[in-house]
């Protein structure tokens, strides 16, 4: 596994590299995604992983010029032709899931296998998703593990959450990660996908813990139902985080696309 | 010097437990605890004692802008400083500001600044805050990332509503006017200006490059605000601005007067007590959302905030907000001391005097603020004699001011129709 760089036409792109065959192209989750990420590596074994980060994640350059979701949602295109490839396995995680069925929609002949893992973009009144933007780190596992304790861990590599220096270094990374995801999740994670999805023709696995605390389950039916042929996989014991907490089980669903 | 005699204006009535029972004092703040019958009187009583002020020699009279919050319950400073142009005389109209970013469009300022400057007769001394990310992102849904820019196509949008004087289209990346022609126009070609900061950088250009004064609305007074000021000083001195005039900067500080030492804590500290114990309680998560403040001043930061809560919450004492300075209070004498400290050490020519506090009662806030206009504010009326004659961070009025109601009387009228009635 490797981190690399890209040119595009707006900024250098940093993306993670693993594994030999099927091209499969990973859009990371609002939190980001590090090198040595476990789902990579499963991925890895089976498929070519580009990981791409979006501008301003983990040491990659940040980019004003990307405001909407348009703009993102061209960027990535622009990433995966820079890439040299040409109609990728297309997976996402949460937001990545929304740049990706946005991807989808936006160009249906570009993108024929889909997997879509717990995605944002989808709001419903009975169902507000949380406000992420509005929570303080330590009150962030109950709403992304289905273990809370456990993912805890994960989510600080063990060590405490109010721990001076894990907490300055989690700001810093925050203000700029969640400062590019704002643009697109900010206040209200939805940005008109929802009149869009009629137009995805890729064969499409939802993939969703049953106890996501974030975007509840609800929202894979809503999902499901609007892309035609749509197949959901739903994993038990697992949160919004179900790539960390059922790694292999998620593997295993992506790899029905091929 | 310029004295603004400033109010927030504060909900006085959130309960004992507030901090026990409520996340936040800002933005999810419980709408039960908000009483309609008891605004209409806590409204006027503020506008009575700004109008009050404005008659004992302050310079100014100050209002500013926060929504969802019972600190300040004045979303719209416009309304308020409305009602002070017609009641009050002379004064400056201090607005401090309007968050430009939050309005679409943005010419909506233009104008009711423009009306408030044409109804006081010039009077008007105008803010343009980025505003707090409570109320700018969390309440009124703004973009973190992209505030500042919004902010700025804002700030130039009006400016140029102001002064060019044939219609003219913007093509702006959030706004699109194909015929911008404001009417009315502000009286004063010149608008004075004002802009709260928190320490960043870019606003610290902002002010140099377009001669506005920069303000340092904090609570936490004038010791802690020496380093940010003096961030300040420094960088107006490296972007060669072409003086260094103490009315480029302004700093709000928390004031209490009494006879004596002992009288202020005995009249006033329960009343400081309850805004700094009990107002400035917000919650974590809304003070800074991702993407509007830079990294540097993360960096710098106080990262309590952002930790699980220990038991309880402490409690500072009166002693405590004297001695660390959010507070000057005591008798005339030592609070000039204390306000001398304050102006030559930020080196500021505009205070912004917060001497309601909390849920001090009128006649508490009427002693204290006639003691302070009488006893302390000629005392430092000299601090800057070099610049004495700086007037472009104020308002100048009109000579000839208009009398409001000022109708003539129904007999008057009827004579001057022709005598029918």
């Amino acid at each position: 596994m490797e981190l690399k760089t890209v040119k595009t036409h707006a900024v250098p792109v940093r993306y993670i590299e693993a594994g030999k065959g099927t091209p499969l192209v990973y859009l990371h989750g609002a939190g980001g995604i590090q090198l040595g990420d476990p789902l990579i590596a499963k991925l890895a074994e089976t498929h070519h992983v580009f990981a791409p980060l979006l501008p301003g994640y983990g040491d990659s350059e940040e980019c004003g010029e990307l405001r909407d979701m348009l703009d993102f949602t061209l960027h990535t295109a622009d990433v995966v032709e820079a890439l040299g490839l040409k109609d990728p396995i297309l997976v996402g995680h949460s937001m990545g899931g929304m740049i990706a069925a946005e991807m989808a929609a936006i160009a249906p002949a570009s993108v024929s296998r889909l997997a879509l893992i717990c995605p944002a973009g989808l709001w419903h009144d009975a169902h507000p998703i949380p406000d992420i933007f509005a929570m303080l780190p330590y009150e962030m596992p109950q709403y992304l593990f289905h273990d809370v304790e456990a993912g805890t861990k994960i989510m600080t590599a063990g060590v405490a959450l109010s721990d001076p220096e894990w907490l300055k270094g989690f700001l810093v990374m925050n203000a700029r990660q969640m400062g590019m995801a704002g643009k697109i999740l900010f206040p209200i994670p939805e940005r008109g996908l929802s009149q869009r999805l009629y137009r995805i023709k890729a064969k499409t696995i939802l993939i969703w813990g049953d106890s996501d605390r974030l975007i509840p389950p609800t929202y894979a039916h809503a999902f499901k139902k609007a892309i035609a042929g749509a197949e959901l996989v739903s994993i038990a014991e697992a949160g919004h985080m179900v790539t960390a907490e059922k790694t292999n089980q998620v593997g295993a669903a992506i790899a029905k696309l091929g | 010097m310029k004295f603004t005699w400033f109010n927030l204006m504060p909900w006085q009535d959130l309960p004992d437990d507030f901090r026990e029972k409520h996340r936040s004092v800002w933005v999810d703040i419980d709408s039960r605890l908000f009483d309609p019958a008891r605004a209409h009187h806590l409204y006027n009583e503020y506008m009575d004692l700004l109008e009050y002020s404005s008659t004992l020699g302050f310079d100014g009279i100050g209002v500013n802008e926060h929504h969802q919050n019972a600190y300040g319950i004045m979303p719209s400073p416009n309304i308020i400083a409305a009602g002070l142009a017609r009641r009050t005389k002379d004064v400056g109209i201090v607005v401090l500001g309007n968050s430009i970013a939050l309005y679409n469009p943005p010419v909506r300022v233009a104008e009711e600044f423009a009306m408030l400057d044409c109804i006081s007769g010039g009077r008007l001394v105008a803010g343009f805050p980025v505003g707090t990310s409570m109320d700018t992102n969390y309440c009124y849904g703004q973009i973190p990332a992209l505030t500042r820019e919004k902010y700025n196509e804002a700030h130039d949008l009006i400016k140029r509503a102001w002064s060019d004087p044939d219609p003219f289209a913007f093509n702006g990346r959030y706004n699109k006017l194909r015929h911008v022609n404001i009417w009315p126009r502000p009286i004063q070609k010149n608008m004075p200006i004002h802009i709260p900061g928190g320490g960043s950088v870019e606003t610290y250009d902002f002010c140099i490059d377009n001669t506005y004064s920069y303000s340092y609305l904090s609570f936490s007074g004038y010791i802690r605000a020496k380093a940010l000021m003096q961030g300040y000083w420094d960088r107006v001195a490296d972007r060669n601005a072409p003086d260094d005039s103490p009315y480029r900067a302004g700093f709000a500080q928390t004031i209490c007067v009494a006879d004596t030492d002992e009288e202020a804590e005995r009249l006033y500290s329960e009343h400081v007590s309850y805004f700094y114990n009990r107002c400035l309680h917000v919650y974590g998560g809304f003070a800074d959302a991702p993407g509007y403040r830079t990294i540097k001043t993360i960096q710098s930061g106080a990262l309590s905030q952002y930790a699980p809560p220990v038991d309880g919450y402490g409690e500072l004492t009166w002693k405590d907000l004297n001695e660390q300075g959010h507070v000057i209070a005591g008798s005339p004498e030592t609070v000039r001391q204390r306000m001398e400290e304050l102006i030559k050490g930020l080196r500021v020519g505009n205070v912004f005097c917060l001497m309601h506090v909390g849920n001090m009662p009128k006649d508490k806030c009427m002693y204290s603020t006639k003691l302070f206009a009488e006893k302390v504010m000629p005392k430092l009326r000299d601090m800057f004699p070099d610049h004495k004659d700086d007037n472009r961070f104020w308002c100048s009025p009109l000579k000839n001011q208009a009398k409001p109601g000022n109708l003539p009387t129904e007999q008057m009228v009827a004579a001057a129709v022709g005598g029918k009635d």
